[in-house]
């Protein structure tokens, strides 16, 4: 028994700083993205729909096209349609990398391995948003030069030396990250794949159905702040009237998401898993 | 070693852990025991962190659980099989957890093989049979070669053949001086693998003691006798210090031994028609020791209760 409370008593006093290998815990969040195929499907309907939505698109507008057309033509943003259906499949995937780990029971092998939760969920999400640059830039300048080689047949394109033509392929890959913290944080918030997808849509595309709804006077800001409607103003090349500026835009969308998050992982660590 | 310390876990009015103190010993099989819903699960999971205990505190290895650095080199745990994504293989499963505790590929390949599924290691855990799933949770938790080790009702649905695996793993566990804790509710099974019980009902303690006291303690053998006088020998043998339960012409008799009770029948000339030692059996003295405290009891098992 002395032993047992000698034992007890100095490691009261020599409790080891809780140091975490965040390389570790990166590595296995890696394998874990990488080791399932919800991540190679959502990748791989993300691209086809975007390219595809580009290919097919501009094919039609220079089968179609009549001199008056240009006037107007935002160019990269007609390209870069596909990226509102790419979204759905990427942000599911960001609500399934946590929502996944909850219903399959993973999760509970997950804090048992790194019981400081806060830091492995929160390297989780920058895992998946690492993904999520990665493949949305590349996503989003093969899409562009795609849909411009088809364009330039009608001299409709334009290129990256083009104001504001740059901001918007690079915006592309950013906003589609944007939407994934968004889903992340609602997947971790909700911990359900059902009702964190529910909300993930609802807070996208409920704003714009419910703005009939409000006072006129709330109406012009509403539309301006509602998460989408921020985010995708890096998408147009021309500042558009009374919307946010590009970059304030996914500055507000990506803000959405962060406050989400840090709430949500406020309460990772005060729930039971 | 696992230190739990007046340990109380409330969900809303439901009390699932009630003032909980033991401790739990290296070099020995720990059983967990008590009836479903008695709280065993929730406690483990308190022990592991992933349950805020309501008052109380738990230790593993003189620390709480959350200030462990890289904890499966220390504490190893099944909770339940399926504590996985299906759609990962079991090799890539077991990669991951070992990954975030810097566990190297080469010991996930040993953990393989140590629990039998090295030639099934590529499939996806989802094609697994539930004896599969649990020795790919036991490799999980074997991963960290930890000191301390905690299964959750590891044999829950295995063959006779996993059964014996996992007893004979436990035991070699023990053997090597690491401290083994094992929950489950069959008493019997607990008393082939464990050397110590802590048994528990409603939260609550019932009873901490090595298996062999325990069941000398609660399987108090009776005596089982028929005969028409069944007033008259109850009197007789109640005057003589023996609890008595009668039951149409028969009565069960505890407290004196089968002579003695013979002799006491014979002093008044009363005709006896049976006379029989009987021992109680692991699993009644488990019923016995917990009746106060299963949750759900159905007319059924209240009836063999009653029957015995």
């Amino acid at each position: 028994m002395t032993v047992i409370a000698t034992a007890a008593s100095e490691s009261t006093n020599t409790y080891p700083p809780r140091t975490i290998g965040l390389t570790n815990v990166v590595r296995s969040e890696w394998t874990k993205l990488r080791t399932v195929r919800s991540t190679y499907w959502t990748a791989v309907a993300a691209v086809l729909a975007t390219i595809g939505i580009a290919v097919l698109g501009s094919t039609q507008y220079v089968r179609n096209f009549r001199p008056g057309d240009l006037e107007g033509f935002d160019a990269a943003n007609f390209v870069l349609q596909g990226l509102y259906v790419a979204q759905i499949a990427l942000g599911a995937l960001g609500v399934l990398t946590i929502t996944g780990e909850y219903a399959t029971g993973m999760i509970r092998t997950t804090l048992t391995a790194v019981p400081q939760r806060r830091v492995v969920i929160a390297l989780k999400g920058l895992v998946y948003l690492v993904a999520m640059v990665i493949v949305g830039e590349i996503l989003s300048f093969t899409t562009f030069g795609i849909g411009q080689a088809i364009l330039h047949a009608k001299h409709a394109g334009v290129s990256l030396s083009d104001p504001g033509v740059l901001r918007v392929v690079i915006g592309g890959g950013l906003y589609l990250t944007s939407v994934g913290l968004l889903a992340f944080a609602l997947g971790t918030l909700v911990r359900r794949t059902a009702g964190a997808l529910a909300s993930f849509f609802g807070v996208l595309f409920l704003p714009s159905a419910l703005i009939d709804l409000l006072p006129s006077s709330w109406r012009a800001d509403a539309i301006k702040f509602a998460p989408a409607n921020a985010g995708t103003q890096i998408l147009n090349t021309n500042r558009v009237h009374d919307m946010l500026g590009p970059w304030q835009g996914l500055g507000m969308l990506t803000l959405y998401g962060l406050v989400i998050l840090l709430g949500a992982l406020y309460l990772l660590g005060r729930r039971d898993a | 070693m696992i230190e739990v310390r007046d340990l109380s876990k409330h969900f809303g009015s439901t009390v699932a852990v009630d003032h909980l103190t033991f401790s739990v010993r290296p070099g020995l099989v720990t059983g967990f025991l008590g009836p479903n819903g008695s709280g065993k699960s929730t406690t483990m999971r308190m022990i592991l962190g992933l349950d805020h205990p309501s008052k109380g505190t738990t230790t593993v290895n003189g620390r709480p659980y959350d200030a462990i650095r890289r904890p499966l080199h220390e504490v190893g745990a099944l909770l339940d099989a399926k504590a996985m994504h299906g759609g990962r293989s079991a090799y890539n499963h077991l990669l991951c957890v070992a990954q975030s505790n810097g566990i190297s590929r080469r010991r996930v390949g040993e953990c393989l093989d140590l629990v039998g599924l090295d030639t099934v290691g590529r499939k996806r855990a989802r094609t697994y049979s539930l004896g599969m799933g649990q020795r790919l949770g036991i490799a999980t938790a074997l991963l960290g070669d930890p000191e301390v080790l905690m299964f959750d009702e590891p044999i829950n649905g295995l063959d006779p053949e996993g059964i014996l695996w996992i007893r004979t793993l436990l035991r070699s566990l023990a053997s090597q001086g690491r401290t083994v804790f094992v929950s489950s509710h069959l008493m019997s099974e607990m008393a082939l693998t464990a050397d110590h019980l802590v048994v528990i009902g409603r939260g609550r303690l019932i009873a901490d003691s090595s298996t062999t006291d325990l069941i000398a303690r609660s399987s108090q053998g009776y005596v089982h006798v028929r005969t028409p006088d069944v007033e008259v020998l109850a009197t007789r043998l109640r005057a003589a210090g023996a609890v008595v339960d009668t039951a149409g012409d028969t009565m069960r008799v505890t407290g004196l031994e089968c002579a003695a009770v013979g002799e006491l029948a014979a002093l008044d000339h009363i005709v006896l028609h049976e006379l029989t030692p009987r021992s109680a059996s692991l699993e009644e003295a488990f019923m016995e020791l917990t009746k106060d405290s299963v949750d759900f009891r159905t007319d059924a098992t209240a009836a063999i209760g009653r029957a015995s």
